[in-house]
């Protein structure tokens, strides 16, 4: 597996696991960066190949550009203003700022075209590529 | 300039388990009982070069295809099955535990699509499985991912089993 996670990796100890130094987001390389991307993913197949013992994390020897996330990791957000924003809801003591996102129980569609989408695509045929939903479908 | 760079950050690793910990603490909650694996893990050796692999996608970052529909976020267990030719243009990711700015903008930073078909192109891997797979991660309950979304995962892998399957979390 791929991760950007360490000490939850370790905890779950998989057989085999590559780590990258990356923010949540990006467990298989940064965006519009195929190049980084191919060396990330490709060096972890073949670190894959390489490992004889099971439980082995391998750092890939890739990080992020600065280390400002790490000053908050669970709440990165891409583009400052929304880091500054998130930084104003931290409380005094130090404890991570509370940047959870409701849970909704319904469809979360990243643009009403998706819904839209969704709901065309008719009931049977949704079955064969979404397994599981509880949710009924349309009609 | 690419985001990700060759090196190692001065610091260590972000400790997410200790993170959460102590945001959870501060909010009142008791301690989230992550998932403690400490016997060895299944192992299988890779008995053939990578070059002459075929490679599986399993992904929690919550990316589906447009017209499926998607995921909700109070521990959905469900599954989107992906074809491996898919438009990139067609994916969408949705998840509550992430910034998704990045992978909507490039669905390769979690669903490496793109990335492995290039890599079997260029005869790195030989090839990827016909379908991909991938589900919404942020599922608190470790009882439901093992007992529903596990087992209906490793179901549909083993009918047309990879020689290597790539899991990639957020």
């Amino acid at each position: 597996m791929l991760t950007s996670a360490y000490s939850i990796t370790a905890s779950v100890n998989p057989p085999r696991a590559a780590f990258a130094d990356l923010p949540l987001g990006h467990t298989a390389g940064g965006p519009n960066d195929p190049k980084g991307q191919r060396h990330l993913v490709g060096g972890a197949l073949r670190a894959a190949v390489a490992m004889g013992e099971p439980g082995t994390i391998v750092d890939l020897g890739l990080r992020w550009t600065d280390d400002d996330w790490k000053a908050r990791p669970l709440g990165w957000r891409r583009g400052r203003s929304r880091q500054v924003a998130d930084e104003a809801r931290r409380p005094a003591d130090g404890a991570p700022a509370d940047t959870r996102q409701p849970r909704l129980p319904d469809p979360q569609y990243q643009n009403d075209e998706d819904r839209r989408a969704a709901e065309q695509t008719s009931w049977e045929e949704q079955c064969r590529v979404c397994l599981g939903i509880d949710t009924p479908g349309p009609g | 300039m690419p985001d990700v760079v060759i090196g190692r950050s001065p610091l260590p690793p972000a400790d997410y388990i200790a993170e959460t910990r102590h945001l959870y603490s501060r909010l009142g909650y008791e301690p989230y009982r992550w998932a403690e694996r400490p016997e060895p893990p299944p192992w299988r050796p890779v008995t053939r070069p990578l070059s002459e692999c075929t490679v599986g996608l399993i992904a929690s970052g919550g990316v589906y295809e447009t017209g499926q529909v998607a995921f909700h976020h109070r521990d959905d267990t469900s599954i989107r099955i992906i074809g491996s030719g898919v438009e990139t243009g067609r994916l969408r990711a949705t998840h509550f535990a992430y910034d998704l700015t990045d992978a909507r903008a490039d669905p390769n930073c979690v669903f490496p699509v793109d990335t492995l078909r290039h890599l079997a192109a260029a005869g790195v891997i030989g090839g990827l499985s016909d379908q991909l797979y991938t589900f919404m991660g942020g599922i608190y309950s470790v009882r439901k991912l093992e007992e529903v979304t596990a087992p209906r995962i490793v179901s549909l892998v083993t009918g047309a089993p990879p020689d290597i399957v790539l899991l990639v979390p957020v």
